[in-house]
């Protein structure tokens, strides 16, 4: 296999505690590796700590234990000048294209911007950059002396991801790109993302909450609950045989563009979700693996992982 | 009571705000029927929310709006309605949920003296009751121990709970027609399918009618009867949901269903 673009070991980030609060561990022990020209698509509910962990591998965000190497770099011990440089290698791509903008800024403004800090092509050759840019997400390059109030969410979006390519990056965190967008702007965000990956070989971490475009859009996918990864395989092992009962419970959830199969699924007993209860640090074997020194991660298939932990009680994990 | 429960004829919206003048709804006219539920889906810009607004003589934030046609909820005139008599229709008649949960509640009144507001204008329960009927209303949408919570503030529930207590709100005067839009747009999946299940269920035991606006077709798919699609202030298509997920007429139906996301490439689902 090719050295892996961005290796991640054991990422943990713990919320110090506050105003009596206890101490919270919203990424604990997160490891997995994204190739050249791959999607890793992170899934999960609002609190999973997806988004906290797209911060820490950006070093947006402290670790507070753990490893992020970028091209074989390690970043969580890097100096804050030598960060800096390496962030024209790592961009991010967020959620709502209404704030992300400024909005007294032009688009040839905020275009220029990255590539004046970044001095990734000289100073006479910006304009015509910041042009090419624009054709790259499929925009009309006549738009640099608009302001981005102008612009639906769709080629806002489009603005904000040709701002993040701007420097040539090779790794792109996609927050919730196309959450906030319509259907049919969505499935459009979605085909110029692939697109942009096929042309320019560039590796994505692809969060969302919506599963069925993370299908569309990742050669891999973790599930994360609780600040850990509970699955985690490729797009096809993951969607098409669920090992973890949370994976199995946000499939389910996901509505089928079917009437007579979404009314039946609606009308079924909802899930049980106690086994989702308590730090579900219980081994469903009853092993104990802290104490044993074995890992809770299990492999059910070449590729394709599963924790024990957050199981129902009687229901046995991959040996 | 005879005819259906909303018959509206070439409704016609102009919404004007500081920087210009939209017509949002150029003529639509549909019916619900009493215990009926009807989808309402189209992009943003189509005029859904603002045909949602126009039903409850509502303007959008920030600007204001003409109306032109005929509303007639139980065969009574809505648009030559007083502005007070349309206050007493609206939330006890004609209630009302929104997609975002956070900025419809008052952030500095707990739950239940939001509530409890509603309840006694519109039912004039006295405070005691309509405390004890809060309760009862949180129990019903699923929010636990409703008895502690109901004096919390709106901060102190999650996204999903408060779009529980927002429902919860919508039907404290059991009212005829209950007007979702986008209510789980900015939910989880499971959070989402918990919210539909409960729309479901409370159509069912008060028989109240439902009109459900989103722009996702996963959405309305188990939910409604029939179905109105939206695009650029007109009805292009509209008929039973089956038929119009089965053999969609117009192509922007036909773009709009293959535009929702599939889990699996075959189209088969478990």
């Amino acid at each position: 296999m090719t050295e892996p673009l961005l290796q991640v070991r054991d990422l943990s980030v713990l919320f110090p505690a506050r105003r009596g609060a206890p101490p919270v561990k919203a990424v604990e022990g997160l490891s997995f590796d994204i190739g050249p020209g791959q999607t890793l698509g992170l899934v999960g509910q609002s609190g999973s700590g997806k988004t906290t962990a797209g911060r820490a591998i950006l070093q947006l965000q402290k670790a507070s234990e753990g490893s992020v190497k970028l091209l074989g770099q390690e970043l969580t011990t890097m100096r804050s000048g030598d960060l800096r440089r390496m962030r024209r290698h790592m961009q991010f791509v967020l959620q709502n294209p209404y704030s992300s903008l400024h909005p007294r800024m032009t688009i040839g403004q905020i275009l220029s911007e990255p590539l004046q800090v970044h001095r990734t092509v000289p100073a006479n050759r910006i304009r015509e950059r910041v042009e090419e840019l624009l054709e790259l997400v499929n925009l009309d390059p006549a738009m640099t002396r608009r302001y981005p109030h102008e612009f639906s969410g769709g080629q806002r979006q489009r603005v904000v991801i040709a701002r993040a390519l701007a420097v040539n990056p090779d790794f792109v965190v996609c927050d919730e790109p196309v959450s906030a967008l319509d259907v049919r702007t969505q499935a459009q965000i979605v085909t110029l993302l692939q697109s942009l990956q096929q042309k320019l070989g560039l590796s994505y971490l692809f969060i969302a909450h919506d599963l069925a475009i993370v299908r569309e859009m990742a050669h891999r996918v973790a599930v994360m609950f609780r600040g850990r990864i509970v699955e985690m395989g490729s797009a096809a092992q993951v969607y098409d045989s669920p090992a973890h009962p949370y994976t199995q419970l946000l499939l389910d959830a996901v509505p089928v563009p079917d009437p007579v199969l979404q009314r039946e699924r609606l009308r079924r007993a909802p899930p049980d979700l106690r086994f989702l209860d308590g730090d579900g640090g219980a081994c469903v074997q009853g092993v104990d693996h802290v104490r044993a020194g074995t890992s809770e991660w299990h492999e059910v298939a070449p590729g394709h992982g599963v924790s024990c932990r957050y199981w129902p009680q009687g229901r046995s994990a991959a040996a | 009571m005879t005819g259906p429960l909303l018959r509206v004829r070439d409704l016609t919206a102009t919404v004007t705000t500081r920087r210009e003048v939209i017509q949002a709804v150029r003529g639509i006219s549909f019916d619900i029927n009493a215990d009926e539920a009807v989808g309402f889906v189209g992009e943003s810009g189509c005029g859904k929310s603002v045909t949602a607004k126009a039903l409850m003589r509502l303007a959008p934030e920030g600007a204001s709006i003409g109306l032109g046609g005929s509303v007639a909820f139980w065969g009574q005139d809505l648009l030559g309605l007083g502005e007070d008599e349309m206050r007493d229709l609206r939330g006890r008649r004609i209630a009302m949920v929104f997609q975002d949960p956070m900025t419809s509640l008052n952030p500095v009144m707990s739950i239940g003296a939001q509530m409890g507001d509603m309840l006694r204008r519109h039912l004039g329960l006295s405070v005691k009751d309509a405390r004890e009927r809060s309760i009862e209303l949180l129990d019903l949408v699923g929010i636990p121990d409703p008895a502690r919570r109901i004096d919390d503030f709106p901060h102190q529930f999650s996204g999903g709970q408060r779009q529980r207590v927002l429902i919860a709100i919508a039907i404290s005067c059991e009212p005829d027609l209950l007007i979702a839009d986008e209510p789980t747009t900015a939910l989880d999946v499971t959070v989402q399918a918990q919210i539909l299940r409960l729309l479901l269920r409370l159509r069912e035991e008060r028989g109240m009618a439902l009109m459900l606006i989103t722009h996702d077709f996963g959405v309305v798919a188990g939910m409604v009867d029939r179905v109105n699609v939206m695009y650029r202030g007109e009805i292009v298509e509209a008929g039973p949901v089956d038929t119009v997920f089965a053999e969609p007429q117009h192509a922007y139906t036909r773009a709009l269903l293959d535009a929702v996301p599939r889990l699996h490439e075959t189209g088969a689902v478990r």
